[in-house]
């Protein structure tokens, strides 16, 4: 094991500019690319850029695919099932985001 | 050592059938699954609900753990039986695959979590890259103004040297990069799992999530604020002081404002590549009628102004 780091560690923002490779993102998430190309096909994800190598996956992919894999090993959400949760949720996260600037958050 | 009812926590009777604990936990997991829930406690109950279906499921556990009896109430002290499960057999080697995160309740009840070391040891290559880890930290408004050293605290599963899954807690100094908003990620290289054989560490990342402030509201990079205005600030104009997360700016309040108008501060959002607005939304306060001064205003712009706030309404 490494010593403990007791300086700050260096951070890296990843915003909407940020993209990651399908490496960088079959690793930040543990699962192999079969899977990435498989949510790929529901639409989960959507890379720009020529297949494999080349693919470029914007910054939101890393939340997409882990709440993917938290949907179907926690619920037993197929595919298809996760994608529709996944975007019904962003449609909620907006809804939300509406109302709390509308301050629908006072009482 | 707290006594668990883990058919309370169910919400199933002590008699349910296998079936109806199998529905009871399916509609509970997708109530509280920490991506789908909002509650503040989604994560803890999605836990706790995990652990009762764990030993309810398990008709051998089940049985092990109503042999306990029914005059236990949960949250009360509790000490095993000697030999409590004596006549029962798990199978199945380790009884938790995995669950590192158990109560003591149930550790005591049903040993620890071991370690997948099929899945784990056995694949690992000699060098091989530790794993990315992924957490969550709450920052303020205003760390996203001017930066911030905050400091989180991560437990962290590690694997004892007779294979149990223990965790373990570890704090670690975060500084929140300038201009950061609501859902975006920081990685932190080398700060996730160690390597194996000499090989790099994985990263850790943290979503970052605002905590709810008084005065503002954030949306996108966008910042809202509530401002109270007199009657008359709103009418004849005015000039206020507001506060601003990067400290208090002067308003210009434009002579006929109504209640709800969104006043624009241009590039007072939060910063980033592109900066985001802060808006002010006029909320006039009126003034109680409660002195004759007050009263006698009141009754005369009644009388003077001929306001009718209805008049679109068509009712008279």
């Amino acid at each position: 094991m490494s010593k403990k780091n007791q300086s700050i560690p260096a951070v890296e923002l990843i915003d909407e500019q940020t993209t990651f490779t399908l490496v960088e993102l079959c690793r930040a998430c543990a699962v192999e690319a079969e899977f990435i190309e498989a949510m790929i096909e529901q639409g989960i994800l959507e890379p720009t850029g020529r297949r494999g190598r080349h693919w470029c996956f914007p910054s939101s992919s890393l939340r997409r695919t882990r709440v993917t894999l938290h949907l179907q090993q926690d619920l037993g959400v197929n595919l298809a099932g996760a994608a529709l949760a996944l975007d019904l949720l962003e449609r909620i996260e907006e809804l939300n985001a509406r109302v709390r600037a509308m301050g629908g958050h006072r009482k | 050592m707290e006594y668990k009812d883990y058919y309370e926590i169910m919400g199933v009777k002590r008699d349910a059938t296998q079936d109806e604990i199998k529905r009871a936990y399916r509609k509970l997991a997708r109530k509280y699954h920490p991506d789908v829930s909002k509650e503040s406690d989604a994560e803890a109950r999605f836990k706790e609900v995990g652990e009762a279906y764990e030993v309810l499921k398990d008709p051998e556990k089940r049985a092990a753990y109503d042999q306990l009896g029914a005059q236990w109430q949960a949250g009360q002290d509790f000490r095993p039986p000697p030999d409590w499960d004596a006549g029962f057999e798990f199978s199945g080697g380790g009884y938790t695959a995995g669950g590192a995160d158990h109560s003591a309740f149930f550790e005591e009840l049903f040993g620890r979590g071991f370690a997948q070391q099929g899945a784990t040891g056995g694949r690992r290559s000699f060098h091989m890259r530790g794993e990315d880890h992924h957490a969550k930290v709450l920052v303020d408004i205003e760390d996203s103004f001017s930066g911030a050293t905050r400091s989180i605290s991560l437990r962290v599963p590690e694997v004892t040297e007779d294979g149990h899954v223990t965790t373990r807690d570890r704090t670690l100094n975060v500084s929140i990069p300038k201009g950061i908003r609501p859902g975006q990620q920081i990685r932190l290289a080398g700060q996730g799992g160690p390597g194996f054989g000499g090989a790099e560490a994985g990263d850790l990342f943290l979503e970052v999530e605002f905590r709810d402030h008084p005065l503002y509201r954030v949306d996108g990079a966008d910042i809202y604020l509530d401002l109270p205005v007199a009657p008359w600030e709103a009418t004849l104009g005015a000039n206020i002081k507001v506060p601003t997360p990067s400290g208090p700016v002067d308003l210009k309040i434009p002579a006929d404002s109504n209640q709800g108008r969104k006043l624009r501060l241009s590039g007072r959002g939060l910063s980033g590549k592109k900066s985001g607005d802060m808006y002010v939304v006029l909320q006039v306060s009126l003034p109680p009628a409660d002195s004759d001064v007050a009263r006698k205003l009141y009754e005369q712009m009644k009388d003077q102004l001929g306001f009718n706030p209805r008049a679109a309404m068509e009712v008279v």
